[in-house]
């Protein structure tokens, strides 16, 4: 099993994201440079948060155009499991592995903190580990992390269950108060049709070791890390 | 072109100046000299008028591994682990343009750190603004009119976000520091931004040219016209004119900052970097002759490989540039092409631009000429140095407790008896600017990248924790402006007392300071007498805490239309916690644990917030503190927490005794708010106090909170004994309220959620409403 760690000019969760599928999981984990295009040799794919290309022009728009998401295209498509947190999950939705988009938060100002989130489906590769209806405590650190999309893409995302984790209060109610963004029917995190593309803009690196007072996103890499244990299982 | 007065005039050079100039050329400069001496002399480049007197700050200790003089300090946390950290102004470009302003300084001092190889692992920042909140003190004083609070607000918005774009997308955390208001910094802000590092001791490069004929090396950004005269801008006061200058702010690009970051790093590793130095101040003129002059050999470049944004520059516009996130490498020999295909594999400029020459010289070419030549001596040693007049004024001595009773009984025939008037005090306190939650701040900058943010923003001292081994490390920004302004010497002391003061309520054994000076004018007599002062009490405790100062920088001239700032010398201090066990917070954790205060409390109610948020003033006697009680108190602690023995620990200063209850009540990261039921009758009598209006606001220094379990109490009470420190049990925590009563008399009585909430929304509350319209 081999994870990989894409890093973009301005990526800066790269080392976070690698610190906890080492240490933390204690898995092997590369870095990919966004000009890698090969990523055979990988079985999930993790896309860090950060800054990519500053995000000058839109978050996201420049990194998608780099070789190593040409490569991710056909990885995914070929069941690979591959992960966006934050500017990874942005990246994620401009390339069109994703729907919708990210827009600036509705306080027009970066926001990080410790956020609730409620665990809509536990079914998942990325979230086999938690229960359903589960709340977590994991932070956010964004500017533009105000989810949207069209009405028939939301109608799609919540009739297909698509809709993984979504902001809520500390009891798992869903309200405006604790929706840290404006991010529409709160969503803090989607998936692709097939379930191996999750973009998510909290970060559960953040929050997986109990030094850093919160190990409520560790579940959530230690499931991803049975999954491809399951699926190299069934490829051999 | 003639050198007029005029011309020197506009470059801040003095006769006087000038012809020193002439004889240490022997030769009239040309014009793109003049502009680089005018650089590398202004106060902001030279310490002129400082140095004589930073000479006397203890500068050695046995952690230390690099002093001032470099690009940043470095003191040794051992297994191999070395961390570089510094403090920086940016105050003058803050005021011009707050956004850029502020982001900028962010950049400064981070390349400061990784210049030296070391990955910057940590930020703070010191701010200060003029008022932000609308208000009447009583009915016989005005009205703060609205223009300036509008304006303060309008700057602080825009440089905490400055700092967050900046550290947000560079991505490092920013983690701690302090935010204060005062009617002195209304035209003067304060910006001081501080940076940590981590480096490997073998890894640590130094801002040297060694080794005649090595290639020298362009890196980064390129040149452009912005920024020039930055130095001398920032060497000079304002006048109604200060927006003029506008262009001679920086821009900053944390995206490009980043690339430099991973670039000068991975070169670093390869072992083709002779030495490096950042190009900030003064840019490619400072980075080049202080190369030069710190390897004892010259540089020679030409100015026509130097890539620029903009065409027909002169060499007097490139020498001057600040354009940020550019680097001067020298590389080893046979190594350019290798170093010069890591920049460009993170798409950065890399060009060899000239050479180092065994000349003590600075020599420019430009277009086939000789476009300057001076001797890095002329630009760095041989700068002037001036002992300017000082004249002492009178430290304020006045009682201010007469003033507070007055306002206190004024305030009690306005409300109810119904809670005790010291509730409503309280109340006021913890929602005054100074004291209340700066979570409106630290919410905008990213304080977890890096995943090692151990301690979030709010405690005491920041903390973060060092992967690679079981140490943590703690670090705190202080200084009250308004004790230096009344007592320039006990302000000093006291500022790094606090500092040591709130790192070891971390659980940290105080290590090391950076300090960043901000003064007025030093062409002011009694302004250089206030800097003298400082320097001195400054010295005295950083000797008394055996840390010392690793470097910083001294910002003069903060001053605009004649009217300048406190004198505020802001501490950083750097404390390790050799085992991260031993990381304290200052939240109180369980019911039933019993509260206890070190240290004394005294009558000490001058300069205090209790007395500015009261009347308005800034008066009275500043507390005066005992160094040896300072540290048997500090010692105390941390013993105590070493042993186990402590739940919580909070420094208790400003807003006194109350304050600090209040503060360790309030919720934290999933920690929900806890009461405390308080009896201060033990207390009173062990110092000798009975004055309920000083044993709750009075800000004497020496005393910490702690909160322990009870089984623990015997033995903190014998550590505190034999280190002859006084130890009482003030009361326990438990339930939703915090009350406190003296000698049976119930003096406050509150729910603490409700005082929490006029803590936290304080400066929301100002900062993101609209502006009310004047009437009319």
């Amino acid at each position: 099993m081999k994870f990989g760690v894409v890093i973009f000019p301005g990526s800066n969760c790269d080392h976070d994201a690698y610190h906890v599928v080492s240490k933390v999981i204690g898995q092997p984990v590369d870095f990919i440079w966004h000009k890698d295009e090969e990523i055979d040799r990988y079985d999930a794919i993790i896309l860090p948060g950060g800054f990519s290309y500053g995000d000058y022009l839109r978050t996201g728009a420049i990194a998608r155009f780099s070789p190593v998401m040409k490569a991710l295209k056909d990885f995914v498509r070929d069941g690979g499991l591959a992960l966006g947190i934050c500017n990874g999950f942005q990246i994620l939705c401009e390339a069109g592995l994703l729907p919708g988009a990210l827009l600036r938060n509705r306080s027009l100002k970066y926001v990080c903190e410790h956020v609730n989130i409620r665990v809509e489906r536990a079914d998942t590769p990325f979230t086999r580990g938690y229960r359903q209806g589960q709340v977590l405590s994991i932070p956010v650190a964004h500017g533009e992390g105000n989810y949207f999309c069209d009405a028939a893409t939301l109608a799609e995302l919540e009739s297909q269950n698509r809709i993984i984790f979504r902001y809520c209060d500390a009891s798992g109610a869903v309200t405006d108060e604790s929706n840290p963004n404006g991010s529409i029917n709160s969503i803090a995190g989607i998936t692709n049709r097939e379930g191996n593309v999750l973009g998510m803009m909290p970060h559960p690196e953040r929050a997986s070791e109990s030094a850093l007072g919160c190990k409520d996103g560790r579940a959530l890499f230690l499931s991803m890390a049975e999954s491809l244990r399951e699926m190299i299982k069934l490829r051999a | 072109m003639t050198i007029t007065t005029e011309i020197l005039d506009q470059h801040n050079i003095t006769p006087e100046e000038y012809e020193r100039i002439k004889q240490l050329m022997g030769r009239e400069p040309n014009f793109t000299e003049l502009g680089i001496f005018s650089v590398m002399w202004s106060e902001h480049c030279s310490y002129k008028s400082s140095k004589v007197h930073l000479r006397r700050l203890p500068t050695e200790g046995i952690c230390l591994v690099q002093g001032p003089g470099e690009n940043a300090g470095i003191v040794d946390i051992g297994d191999g682990w070395c961390v570089a950290f510094k403090i920086e102004s940016h105050n003058h470009p803050s005021f011009i343009e707050p956004y850029q302003g502020a982001a900028t300084g962010v950049g400064g001092i981070l390349r400061d750190i990784f210049t030296m190889g070391a990955r910057p692992v940590a930020a703070m920042n010191s701010l200060r603004f003029g008022p932000i909140k609308e208000e009447v003190v009583d009915d016989s004083r005005e009205q703060t009119s609205s223009q300036p609070v509008a304006r303060n607000r309008r700057i602080m918005a825009g440089v905490v976000k400055g700092i967050g774009d900046y550290g947000n997308a560079f991505g490092v955390p920013t983690i701690g520091g302090e935010v204060a208001f005062d009617d002195c910094y209304s035209l003067n802000p304060l910006v001081n931004a501080f940076a940590l590092g981590l480096v490997r001791r073998e890894q640590i490069f130094y801002g040297k040219a060694e080794g005649i004929g090595n290639s020298v090396i362009y890196v980064g950004a390129k040149t452009g016209r912005d920024g020039i005269h930055g130095a001398t801008m920032a060497s000079a006061e304002f006048d109604e004119a200060a927006m003029e200058k506008r262009p001679t702010v920086q821009v900053g690009d944390p995206f490009a900052e980043k690339l430099l970051l991973e670039a000068c790093l991975e070169a670093m590793r390869s072992g083709a970097i002779v030495g490096i130095q950042d190009m900030g101040a003064a840019g490619l003129t400072s980075s080049s002759c202080e190369m030069g002059a710190r390897g004892g050999a010259g540089l020679e470049i030409n100015l026509d490989l130097v890539p620029q944004r903009e065409t027909g520059m002169t060499a007097y516009e490139m020498m001057l540039s600040e354009s940020q996130e550019r680097m001067l490498i020298v590389a080893a020999r046979g190594h350019e092409r290798q170093l010069m295909e890591i920049f460009h594999r993170w798409d950065l400029d890399a060009v060899i631009i000239g050479h180092v020459i065994a000349e003590e010289k600075l020599r420019v070419l430009h277009q086939g000429e000789l476009a300057a030549e001076i001797p890095n001596k002329a630009l760095t040693d041989e700068a002037p140095r001036y002992n300017r007049p000082q004249q002492p004024f009178d430290v304020a001595t006045e009682d201010a407790k007469p003033k507070i009773e007055a306002a206190i009984s004024n305030l009690k025939s306005q409300i109810a008896d119904e809670p005790p008037v010291f509730t409503e005090i309280l109340r006021r306190l913890v929602a005054s600017p100074n004291l209340a939650s700066k979570e409106w701040v630290y919410r905008q900058y990213d304080h977890m990248v890096r995943t090692n943010t151990v301690v979030l923003p709010g405690s005491d001292a920041a903390v973060i924790r060092v992967k690679e081994t079981r140490r943590n490390l703690a670090m705190s920004l202080d200084c009250n402006g308004r004790y230096c302004h009344l007592n320039p010497r006990e302000g000093a002391r006291q500022a790094v007392a606090e500092a040591a003061r709130n790192v070891v309520c971390s659980g940290a054994r105080p290590l090391a300071v950076t300090n960043c000076l901000n003064f007025a004018s030093p062409e002011r007599p009694e302004v250089m007498w206030a800097f003298s002062e400082t320097i001195d009490g400054m010295a005295e405790a950083c000797r008394a805490f055996n840390t010392p100062v690793t470097g910083g920088n001294v910002s003069f001239y903060n001053e605009t239309e004649g009217r300048g700032v406190y004198p505020t010398p802001v501490i950083g201090m750097l404390g390790l916690i050799e085992d991260a066990k031993d990381t304290t917070t200052q939240w109180f954790k369980d019911a039933g644990d019993v509260i206890v205060l070190l240290g004394v409390t005294q009558n000490d109610l001058g300069a205090s917030e209790l007395l500015s948020v009261m009347t308005g003033e800034v008066s009275g006697a500043v507390p005066r503190l005992d160094l040896d009680a300072e540290k048997a108190v500090q010692e105390v602690c941390l013993k105590a927490i070493q042993e186990g023995l402590i739940n919580s620990a909070h420094d208790c200063s400003d807003g006194g005794l109350a304050v600090a209850l209040a503060e360790s009540c309030f919720s934290s990261y999933r920690r929900p708010a806890i009461g405390a039921r308080i009896d201060l009758t033990g207390h009173a009598k062990l110092s000798a106090l009975n004055d309920a209006t000083a044993l709750l606001f009075a800000e004497s220094p020496s005393r910490i909170i702690l909160s322990l379990k009870p089984e623990h109490l015997a033995e903190v009470k014998n550590i505190a004994q034999e280190a002859g420190v006084v130890c009482a049990v003030i009361g326990e925590i438990g339930g939703e309220e915090l009350s406190v009563v003296c000698d049976g008399v119930k003096l406050i009585a509150t729910a603490v959620a409700s005082l929490e909430e006029a803590w936290r929304n304080a400066l929301p509350s100002n900062l993101d409403r609209p502006m009310q319209m004047a009437a009319g």
